[in-house]
């Protein structure tokens, strides 16, 4: 007992709440087309991809900041912001590990992600974001053999601009909403994966954010192109240090699964959530959307979503391909003064197509959380199916949970079922489990994990330990 | 439309004595018309309808000048057989009768709010609309301990004397404590291409018990738009039943307060709809206090090109503990080019709630069909036999049993 109490003491703050201490590059404050091109000159980038920043930038001057959403926010001064920061020593890109900054390897090493061969994850490669760039990728001989491409972006333009020029932009185009097309003109980094036809990747894939820089706004694109029968599962992790000002993420995530591929994506999101009072914390406004394009293809998102002030995203299957197959499974839990307007979006486009969408909401202290989905099946859809379960958890009465799912059903021969509901743990739930000797808060663990399980087992083995305790801890304190 | 409007409302002011005061209100409300305009899907609430479309396309120019000075026949042929009621008739909007017979005359009180002004609760544009055009609107009292002993049919009719034109109602609706009443729309149109815009207020007391039978069954090419709005205090009851089915286009909206400890709302709607009709229903339920209640079962049959949508919010104030709110809705999708739009929504502040929606749309099983034609019954009558079963659930759930055979009857639902 003592040393789970210990334990629970050791996470009971956000435990990644450290800065490094490390010098910056940085772009100029502010946003217009010479801080563009001056991302996109730092990055040696080719012409092309500066027209596709400075187009998406055109556009971008057009739009209006959206206010639909549940969680409002005080007001982003888009000028007061730096869009590019690396640590200076990344200048000049090191050839291997041993050339980078050590101080950077004791970061990731402090946040349990050791990038030196001999301490690697077992099974998991792993490409490392802090701030504006990509610092290391790890197993990459290993997957070359296979023909796979894992890589920062930035490289993958250089190195496979074909690939890059093919799909960047082709789920999400430059001309989409506000905060995605702001990502298509200033994004700095991220991943790029390419699986070719036939493989099975042997690994999984990861990529592991890390906000380090005050002022800065975090702008990554990742893109996973699966070709015809080949399968990867990608895993994402993220955490920021505990600042009092509110730093804004809006990032890119562009999925494509061509005939019979499957992309299996898993979030783990742990920014920093902000204090007990909601001071400071993460926005987190990410566009993620996967494109079923070929035949027989799957997408399947995972997210458990426990950090962050505000978390505002629709992880979205466009089922292009016949047969192809999306899914959604998420976790979310707020505690103290967290919003969340999370769900998903599964446009039924081909024949034969199914989605199934399980969300579980969590609301504790003074949070808010809102389920926001929409299943839209087209009359070319025919014989299509969705399911959707949307539960949510109420612990305590200053919060709110909230359900907006949109459906439409545009052909007779397709099938939508939708259910929801919202409760609070019922006291014989909690009588039962005390009666058999468990603590209050052990007995609420037990529940919530219960509630949550669904979601749980669908993440992968090492991620699925973790999340376990996330959950656990992002809920301390808010039983009583 | 804005010189039509101005010139229109000139006309309508001219008709009514109307302090300077209160004609400034009502000009107040058509600048905010104006300034508004019809609302289109840019409004959330108007997403799946876009009314300033849809006039545009099946109207094109309305006009809103109501000449109410010549009265009109009442055809005592239209009336329900078969069922004794009391009645108030309104042709081309115009109210033509005002009928108690069955009732005791001192329990019931009718107050002509003609020349008043009186605010409506919802700022939309059609209530802007309603408030600046409407130049009858009577307040309906029920007295303390009285029960209606008949029903009261409201017949809604139009005929072919109007076209184009924007119709707007208002009724108020007072139930004083422990008094009930049960109230049928009853639709009628034979006029084509109109555009009515009705608002009903509701104000139940203590314990008073509101039926509301909406029922728009008859064939007819006009546009409908309907609010409902119903306050509710303690141990209160209210009960709402929409039948769309007739109109062109038809929206009702219903938004109940539940204010009152122990008073329940309960919304049943069917949508039988076919060729190229386009329904909604919008229900908002705000349980505002202690051990509220709310239920609501929605149930869709599209044939043809139809479509229709239902948008559904059970709001829950944090005050509200122990609320139990229920929302289904299930379409059947009979043509390929039918199309449900569905938005159930929970907004839930307080955590000792129990609150769940569903929503489920597609076509017939195959299965439920192969079953009755091994029986003897051909296709045909299978598929009849299961939308009967389908929408009896729901007339099932009406808890007046005169009313409920006389719908059942109008609509050839067996048992």
């Amino acid at each position: 007992m003592d040393n789970r109490q210990k334990e629970i003491d050791n996470l009971k703050d956000y435990k990644y709440g450290f800065t490094t201490d490390i010098e910056n590059t940085r772009a100029p404050k502010g946003l217009n087309e010479d801080v563009i091109r001056f991302i996109s000159n730092i990055k040696k980038e080719p012409q092309w991809m500066l027209d596709f920043r400075l187009k998406a930038f055109e556009r971008f001057k057009q739009l209006k900041e959206p206010d639909w959403q549940k969680p409002k926010y005080p007001k982003i001064d888009y000028q007061d912001l730096y869009y590019y920061s690396a640590p200076k020593s990344m200048k000049d890109k090191p050839k291997n590990l041993d050339d980078l900054d050590p101080k950077l390897l004791e970061t990731y090493k402090k946040l349990g992600i050791p990038l030196q061969e001999q301490k690697r994850l077992n099974g998991i490669a792993v490409d490392a974001v802090f701030d504006s760039v990509s610092v290391a990728t790890t197993f990459r001989e290993e997957l070359t053999k296979q023909g796979i491409i894992f890589c920062p972006i930035s490289e993958a333009i250089q190195n496979h601009p074909e690939l890059v020029k093919k799909y960047l932009g082709s789920v999400i185009p430059v001309t989409d909403h506000f905060f995605a097309t702001l990502n298509s003109a200033v994004f700095t980094d991220g991943s790029f994966a390419y699986i070719p036809e036939g493989v099975r990747c042997p690994m999984e894939l990861s990529t592991y954010f890390r906000i380090n820089a005050s002022n800065t706004g975090q702008f990554e694109r990742t893109l996973i192109v699966a070709d015809k029968g080949s399968y990867v599962s990608y895993l994402e992790g993220c955490t920021a240090p505990m600042r009092d000002e509110n730093q804004l993420h809006a990032a890119n995530v562009e999925l494509v699964a061509l005939d019979d591929a499957e992309i299996k994506y898993s979030t783990v999101q742990n920014w920093y959530p902000g204090d007990k009072d909601g001071k400071g914390g993460i926005y987190n406004f990410v566009t993620k959307r996967g494109l079923c394009k070929g035949k027989n293809s799957k997408i399947s998102w995972t997210q458990v979503e426990t950090g962050s002030a505000i978390t505002w995203k629709y992880p979205s299957c466009i089922l292009k391909g016949d047969n192809s197959v999306g899914e959604f499974y998420s976790i979310a839990i707020t505690n103290n003064h967290q919003k969340a307007d999370t769900g998903t979006k599964m446009i039924h486009l081909g024949k034969n197509t199914k989605s199934k969408i399980i969300s579980k909401g969590i609301s504790a202290g003074f949070s808010d959380m809102t389920y926001r989905g929409l299943v839209d099946i087209s009359s070319k859809a025919a014989n299509s199916n969705n399911y959707t379960q949307c539960d949510s958890l109420l612990m305590g009465s200053k919060c709110g949970a909230h359900t907006v799912p949109y459906i439409r059903n545009k052909n007779s021969e397709s099938n939508i079922a939708h259910e929801a509901t919202t409760s609070k743990i019922s006291e014989e739930q909690l009588h039962y489990c005390q009666q058999r000797g468990l603590s209050p808060e052990e007995a609420v663990g037990l529940i919530v994990n219960g509630f949550c399980k669904e979601v749980l087992q669908q993440l992968p083995m090492e991620f699925a330990v973790e999340a376990q305790k996330l959950v656990g801890i992002s809920l301390e304190g808010s039983v009583g | 439309m804005k010189e039509q409007l101005q010139k229109d409302f000139d006309n309508t002011i001219r008709n009514l004595t109307l302090s300077q005061k209160d004609i400034e209100i009502k000009k107040f409300y058509l600048d905010n018309f104006i300034n508004k305009g019809f609302p289109n899907r840019r409004e959330e609430d108007w997403k799946f309808s876009d009314l300033n479309q849809i006039i545009k396309k099946n109207i094109g120019e309305l006009s809103f000048y109501s000449d109410y000075t010549s009265t009109n026949k009442v055809d005592t042929s239209a009336f329900v057989d078969g069922l004794e009621h009391n009645k108030i008739v309104f042709i081309n909007g115009r109210i033509e009768k005002i009928d108690f017979d069955y009732e005791k005359k001192d329990q019931i009180e009718i107050i002509d709010q003609s020349e008043t002004i009186n605010k409506f609760n919802n700022n939309s544009s059609l209530s802007d609309l309603n408030s600046a055009f409407t130049n009858k609107s009577f307040k309906i009292v029920v007295k303390k301990d009285y029960q209606l002993t008949k029903p009261l049919i409201i017949y809604h009719t139009t005929n072919s004397k109007i076209w184009s034109k924007n119709i707007n109602l208002r009724l108020n609706f007072e139930l004083y404590e422990n008094s009930s009443l049960r109230l049928i729309d009853l639709f009628k149109d034979t006029s084509e291409k109109n555009f009515l815009n009705i608002f009903y207020n509701f104000d139940l007391k203590e314990n008073s018990v509101l039926k509301n039978y909406k029922v728009d069954k008859f064939e007819n090419k006009n546009i409908k738009y309907s609010f409902n709005n119903i306050e509710q205090d303690k141990n209160s009851i209210s009960e709402t039943f929409i039948l769309s089915s007739g109109s062109n286009f038809c929206k009702n909206e219903i938004n109940c307060n539940l204010n009152g400890e122990y008073s329940s709302a309960f919304v049943n709607g069917i949508f039988s709809i076919n060729n190229n009709k386009h329904h909604e229903i919008r229900t908002i339920i705000n349980h505002l206090t202690e051990n509220t209640k709310s239920y609501q079962l929605i149930k869709s049959v599209l044939e043809d090109s139809s479509r229709a949508a239902y948008q559904g919010k059970i709001f829950v104030n944090p005050k509200a503990q122990k609320t139990d709110g229920y929302q289904l809705s299930k379409a059947l999708l009979l043509s390929k080019v039918s199309e449900f739009n569905a938005k159930p929504e929970l907004e839930i502040y307080a955590d000792d709630v129990k609150c769940s929606h569903g929503s489920a749309s597609g076509s017939l099983s195959d299965d439920s069909i192969f079953y009755l034609m091994s029986r003897g019954l051909n296709y045909q009558q299978s598929t009849e036999l299961l939308i009967n079963g389908f929408l009896l659930d729901v007339v099932e759930k009406i808890t007046d049993p005169e009313v409920k055979n006389l719908i059942k009857n109008m609509i050839g639902i067996k048992e």
